[in-house]
């Protein structure tokens, strides 16, 4: 899949990341959270990263706002340094947890973040925009997750970011709290905010990116519209015995080289074959081999999402 | 919306309907920050119960329970009576205590995510801390202002002279702890700080000197090695108190010690990425 991202020469991307890559020392040696990242993110673009916990997604959306420096590669935020970006208010983000004072209000915590960007007019607007100007005068401590995260998200407005990111910005909300602050996002950048956020929920990216990029243990596995990453992921799984285990290693080398086998697991005495096409894969098993107790089923959308992050990452590990 | 200045590669009118070119944004003041953020910061000084006890209420109470005994009170201590003199000793120490929770906080907020936050928006680091201590030590000219107050109502007596130096001098002085409880907050791993650097306070206070006197023995000279040493002797100078060598010494020494590891700790946390 090609990237969907349409840029003009005229106008730098939104956000450029070339051979990214960030490393943190540890006693076992470095570990590799961010590991050769390129990426262009085209303006009025809404992006969902996607990938599992630990893929690298926050290492990433650190690095783009200034909060760490990457171990190798570049960082542009239309066309700047990521400290110019922040300095300047084009780049604002909604961080996970934390960044809070649980003693002052909504109201208080909006004003002075107004008038660190110089702003002197009074925090209503942003918080009607985030959906939460009935809370004004609650004190940040006594809000609920959600609502705490709709303040971020106020707090994100007030520079009027050109691009806003989003870190896991659901985590702990209940469906409700989910939905309503999903719903203030989308009007937002419906009017033409560039919007990046990280997200392990597919249902998540699906609903509300246009793109979708995936990540898997530091790199994009996959880039390309919400349909075509759907559609990676909608494999399903034959499965199926075979005692013996001198013909099981057998016919797992021959299942290699079918084309439409993604991956294969060994459960036992139990083959698990991955594949777009299970008509072939069972076609094949019950006519070539001694298999029996076949299965076949469709996996669920995270199931399928987990398998493909794995595999696609022991692919590329085994190519380089 | 003149896009004259605008970074390279952004020609006017290729931007959307909600960006603006950089050169549109206003200049960012950085009076207007300042000004808005220490008032946030006084706003939940005085709505921080613990804040006011510690500050406000505790300092004026230890005065009122050792300064006011029938025994010695009305003795006179230098140009003052015993009353005085320890009035000014539990004003510094309400300003102590009020600038140690000051320098403290910046660590508690570090670990509250806030500092990093603050990275977010155009405020610098080293603006960020001379607010929290603009703050703490607007709230320690309070504290020093209530102790005196009840003192003076309450039969200290000492010259004008000295109400003011002693005063100035407890406020001023303070300024070591601010830079103790910033360096200390930066070393100790705890949320709530002041739960440990309270008591230390108090230890100092007593080991120094500001609470007991020191008398004559081995101690006296052990209790100069304390940060609460040389800052008890300068406050109590106007009150005639002699003002040994040792106390000056003391006092620059540990403002140096703990403004140093304080920066140090600073730099390193600004530049930890």
């Amino acid at each position: 899949m090609t990237s969907t991202s349409t840029t003009t020469p005229s106008a730098p991307p939104a956000l450029s990341l070339r051979g990214l890559r960030k490393e943190f020392p540890s006693s076992a040696g470095p570990v590799r959270a961010v590991d050769g990242i390129d990426l262009e993110i085209a303006p009025g673009e809404v992006v969902a990263f996607l990938g599992p916990n630990g893929a690298g997604k926050t290492s990433t959306i650190d690095m783009v706002l200034g909060l760490s420096t990457p171990t190798a590669g570049t960082v542009r935020v239309f066309g700047t340094d990521p400290a110019e970006a922040i300095a300047a208010g084009r780049v604002a983000a909604v961080m996970q947890t934390g960044g809070l004072l649980r003693d002052i209000t909504v109201a208080e915590t909006v004003g002075l973040t107004a008038a660190l960007f110089g702003r002197t007019g009074s925090p209503t607007p942003y918080l009607e925009r985030a959906g939460i100007a009935d809370l004004a005068d609650r004190l940040v401590g006594k809000c609920s997750g959600g609502q705490q995260q709709r303040l971020r998200f106020a707090m994100a407005l007030v520079s009027e970011p050109d691009l806003l990111l989003l870190d896991e910005p659901t985590t702990g909300m209940d469906v409700e709290g989910r939905r309503e602050f999903w719903a203030a996002i989308r009007a937002d950048a419906a009017a033409g905010r560039t919007v990046v956020f990280a997200t392990h929920y597919l249902e998540e990216a699906d609903a509300y990116a246009d793109r979708v990029v995936l990540v898997s243990q530091g790199r994009v596995v996959a880039d390309g519209s919400t349909a075509e990453v759907k559609n990676l992921a909608s494999g399903r799984t034959v499965s199926a015995r075979i005692d013996d285990d001198g013909e099981r290693a057998a016919v797992t080398v021959q299942l290699r080289g079918l084309p439409v086998v993604d991956a294969i697991d060994h459960r036992g005495s139990r083959l698990v074959v991955r594949t777009p096409d299970s008509d072939v894969v069972a076609r094949f098993l019950l006519t070539q081999t001694t298999a029996s107790d076949l299965e076949v089923a469709s996996e669920n959308l995270e199931d399928a999402f987990v398998a493909l992050t794995a595999t696609a990452a022991t692919t590329m590990d085994g190519a380089s | 919306m003149s896009a004259t200045t605008s970074t390279p590669g952004t020609t006017s009118g290729t931007t959307s309907g909600v960006t603006s070119a950089p050169a549109a944004r206003p200049r960012i003041r950085t009076s207007t920050a300042v000004r808005a953020y220490l008032a946030v910061e006084l706003r939940r000084s005085l709505r921080n119960r613990r804040t006011l006890i510690f500050s406000m209420v505790m300092p004026p109470v230890l005065f009122l329970i050792f300064g006011l005994q029938g025994d010695y009170a009305n003795q006179s201590a230098g140009h003052g009576n015993v009353t005085a003199w320890i009035a000014v000793s539990m004003t510094l120490y309400g300003a102590m205590v009020t600038a140690t929770a000051g320098g403290a906080s910046v660590s508690v907020e570090r670990a509250q995510g806030w500092t990093r936050q603050l990275r977010l928006t155009p405020l610098r680091p080293a603006v960020y801390v001379a607010v929290k201590l603009a703050a703490a030590m607007a709230l320690g000219a309070a504290s020093v202002l209530v102790t005196l107050v009840v003192a003076a109502v309450t039969g200290a007596q000492m010259p004008a002279t000295a109400w003011v130096l002693c005063a100035l001098l407890a406020w001023v002085g303070s300024l070591v702890f601010a830079a103790f409880g910033l360096f200390m907050g930066y070393l100790l791993p705890a949320e709530n700080v002041m739960q440990i650097l309270g008591p230390v306070l108090a230890l100092l206070s007593f080991a120094g000197g500001l609470f007991v006197p020191l008398g004559d023995g081995w101690w006296a000279t052990v209790a100069q090695l304390f940060p609460t040493y040389g800052l008890a002797e300068l406050v109590h100078a106007p009150l005639g108190g002699e003002l040994g060598i040792t106390a000056v010494v003391n006092v620059v020494a540990w403002a140096v010690i703990f403004s140093v590891g304080a920066a140090w700790r600073f730099r390193k946390d600004t530049a930890r990425v």
